[in-house]
């Protein structure tokens, strides 16, 4: 929802990055306000998953320029760790596994973290249990998965939802999604949808990094940018992805090219 | 990151000090005298001198073994010292006659001596370089008819039992490090378990190599009667030396009608400097039978220690429907290297092993598992399931896994699994992400790796063991 006066989460401003010497990003610029749900859309290529990766820190990619403020302080210094734990929350396109580390003991692991930062309580494995249950309802999620390894063997749906499951746990003020809706199928899709709506409010923002119009459907965003070439050349409402979704990509790029041209 | 994996396994060893103690120090080298002088300062029996003294000769015989996929220059086993120990009094009537320098020193490696401040429910014989300086518990064990001693103790007070099953499951001429132990070892833990009596508490090693230029060769041997069961764990630490020493210990265990030993070792030897220089050459020999119907030995090992470790704990599984058992976790790190595994040796009708083996290779260490399972055809119905999981971390670490099957009847089951992984830079952005650190990514990684070895570690061995992989491991990802 687009709200009157409400205080900037996340400001980009001019941001290059490059990975092995390539530039990726080219001078991208976004302002995000709390309550806000935006959209990323673009060609495969664009730099769309690249930009969700450099917010949460990876270290794959430098920074070459611009800045990136996060409540105003700067956010390219903080560790990815700081970095979740000052509130952003990356939905990985393809989230990790890992053999081994029981999903409850890490879920719970991730949530004190957090919790003790933001000077909260910790909860005891009891109390938590309670408390995730609680949220698995929300996205229809079997318990069994709590005693399964981290995102091991999980089909590409249930690795989907246990991100979002993640996400309503940690309560972040950013939260990035990329690529959410790949790989799922449509019932799949609504309960996740179903999820991030119910978990976005006026203090926190949402970012959605995506191919297609489809999960728009289910979530509507306040903003849709395209993004091309490693900055953002357009923005709409969400009318805008409806445009995109019936003509394509390619006449957002021309119009750019001809407006450029015309300035210069 | 890679910054952040290096400094995780590279901790300094905390058990890297001298005790500075005066030692009586036998003349290097290796001949019938020095045998003969060993078994002379132990005032031992004639039987005895003529094991040692047919070991020698087995050993004079034999070649080192050159099949281990392990790399080190050649030994030279005459510039060796084989008998180093503590001068002090001759007989000790009680724990306060024991130099306090060595209860000063055991006490530093977390293993006091005093039994009104021992490990609660742990009896400990504690082995300095080639003696045994202590035991605790002996008397209230004692009272239910277990003996728990060193070797040389139970030489004099128990010979009948010693000559009994001394070099009955691992024969001197089995290999050649075994032979030159059955040729020089000087002391050792001695346990008997009585028929019918579960022990009432854990039983524990603990050997500390103090003496740079000589050699610790201990023996151990576990007896239990019928219907016996037992818990015993060994650990082991040696002072940061450049040079390497070796170690060459032998352990028997035997398992009678229905009895059950299980047999635990961390082994934290010092495994030498960040450039691989220095630390424990750790060839043993381990080996358990598993005599009687229904009987059981199982082995669990965490080996984070040695410059090389050249280790098999094996079951021979010889009663009808007796079960031997394999844990392990190697962990490898620097320039250390490991071949480690286990032989189940399958005799007996419708008998079971288990193995499940985890090697983790940081730095540029190599880790290497070697198993052996071999069923007879006298076996039908035998079992066995194998899991050998490696994990890499870093770029430089090589793992390597030598399977070894051989089956001689077709009643029997044999299962395999393997598989390698890597601490990856993903799941420790995935971790981090979600607001862990590094480090505690890393000892989850590990720890949820081992897990199922660590259960089967006695309580306060399994928490030791979680951190001092945590600890070898700082530092090392990336």
């Amino acid at each position: 929802m687009i709200l009157k006066n409400s205080k900037i989460l996340l400001e980009v401003c001019d941001l290059r990055a490059t990975v092995n010497g390539t530039e990726i990003l080219k001078g991208l610029n976004l302002t995000v306000r709390s309550g806000e749900i935006h959209a990323i859309m673009g060609p495969n290529g664009s730099g769309k998953s690249t930009f969700s990766k450099i917010l949460a820190g990876h270290s794959a990619y430098e920074i070459t320029g611009g800045t990136v403020l996060l409540e105003g302080k700067n956010l390219l210094d903080l560790a990815p760790e700081e970095r979740a734990r000052a509130g952003i929350f990356l939905a990985f396109q393809y989230p990790i596994e890992i053999p081994g580390v029981v999903n409850s003991q890490f879920l719970r692991l991730t949530y004190n973290t957090v919790q003790t930062h933001r000077g909260h309580e910790e909860l005891d494995p009891l109390e938590f249990d309670d408390f995730v249950r609680e949220k698995m309802k929300l996205l229809e999620m079997n318990p069994d998965f709590l005693e399964r390894s981290v995102n091991e063997g999980f089909s590409g749906g249930e690795k989907k939802r246990n991100e979002i499951l993640q996400m309503a746990i940690l309560d972040p003020r950013l939260a990035i999604l990329d690529e959410t809706d790949s790989g799922l199928d449509i019932d799949a899709l609504r309960i996740v949808a179903n999820g991030v709506n119910q978990l976005a409010n006026e203090n926190n923002a949402t970012i959605l990094v995506t191919h297609y119009q489809r999960l728009l459907n289910y979530i509507v965003p306040d903003y849709v940018h395209v993004m091309e070439a490693g900055r953002i050349i357009k923005t709409g409402g969400k009318e805008l992805a409806f445009e995109l979704e019936t003509r394509g990509y390619d006449w957002v790029g021309i119009e750019h090219d001809t407006a450029a041209r015309a300035t210069a | 990151m890679s910054a952040t994996l290096e400094n995780i396994v590279n901790q300094p060893y905390k058990h890297g000090f001298v005790t500075n103690i005066e030692t009586d120090v036998a003349p290097k080298g290796l001949n019938t005298d020095t045998i003969r002088m060993i078994s002379a300062k132990k005032k031992e029996p004639e039987w005895l001198l003529e094991f040692r003294l047919k070991s020698y000769e087995a050993w004079l015989k034999m070649e080192e073994p050159g099949w281990q996929n392990v790399h080190h220059p050649k030994i030279d086993f005459q510039a060796i010292s084989y008998y180093a120990a503590p001068k002090q009094k001759p007989k000790l009537k009680s724990m306060d006659e024991v130099d306090p320098e060595l209860l000063r020193t055991f006490e530093k490696l977390g293993v006091p001596l005093h039994e009104r401040m021992a490990l609660a429910g742990v009896a400990v014989d504690v082995i300095f370089d080639s003696v045994s300086v202590a035991t605790t518990y002996k008397h209230k064990l004692a009272e239910v008819g277990i003996i728990f001693c060193s070797m040389s103790e139970a030489v004099t007070d128990h010979p009948e039992l010693i000559q009994k099953y001394l070099g009955t499951v691992i024969p001197p001429s089995d290999n050649f490090y075994a032979a030159l132990n059955s040729a020089v070892f000087t002391d050792g833990s001695f346990c008997y378990i009585p028929k019918g009596v579960k022990c009432p508490m854990d039983l524990s090693t603990y050997f500390r190599i103090n003496t740079e230029e000589s050699g610790q060769f201990e023996r151990t041997l576990i007896i239990a009667e019928e219907g016996a069961s037992v818990s015993y764990l060994e650990g082991c630490t040696a002072p940061a030396f450049s040079s390497n020493q070796l170690h060459a210990a032998v352990v028997e265990l035997v398992a009678l009608d229905n009895a059950d030993i299980k047999y635990s070792t961390v082994q934290n030897w010092y495994a030498g400097d960040e450039n691989g220089i220095g630390g424990i050459y750790n060839f043993v020999t381990k080996r358990g039978l598993a005599k009687g119907v229904n009987s059981r030995i199982s082995w669990t090992q965490v080996e984070t220690g040695s410059a090389i470790t050249w280790k098999y704990p094996s079951c021979v599984l010889l009663g009808d429907n007796s079960v031997g058992e394999f844990y392990s976790v190697a962990v490898t790190n620097h320039y250390q290297q490991a071949d480690t595994g286990t032989k189940m040796i399958h005799i007996g009708k419708n008998t079971r092993s288990t193995i499940v083996s985890k090697g983790i290779s940081a730095g540029h260490s190599n880790n290497s598992y070697r198993g052996l399972v071999k069923v007879a055809a006298s076996a039908t119905g035998a079992r066995n399931y194998s899991q050998c999981d490696s994990m890499l971390v870093g770029q430089q670490s090589g793992a390597h896994t030598f399977p070894y099957i051989q089956v001689a009847n077709s009643s029997s089951q044999i299962e395999h699994e393997a598989s390698t992984s890597k601490i990856g830079e993903d799941q420790l952005f995935y971790f981090a992400q979600r607001g862990i650190d590094a480090e505690t990514a890393v000892s989850m990684i590990i720890n949820g790796f081992c897990k199922d070895v660590f259960q089967q570690l006695p309580m306060e061995f399994a928490v030791e063991a979680t951190a001092l992989l945590s600890f070898k491991l700082e530092g090392s990802v990336g």
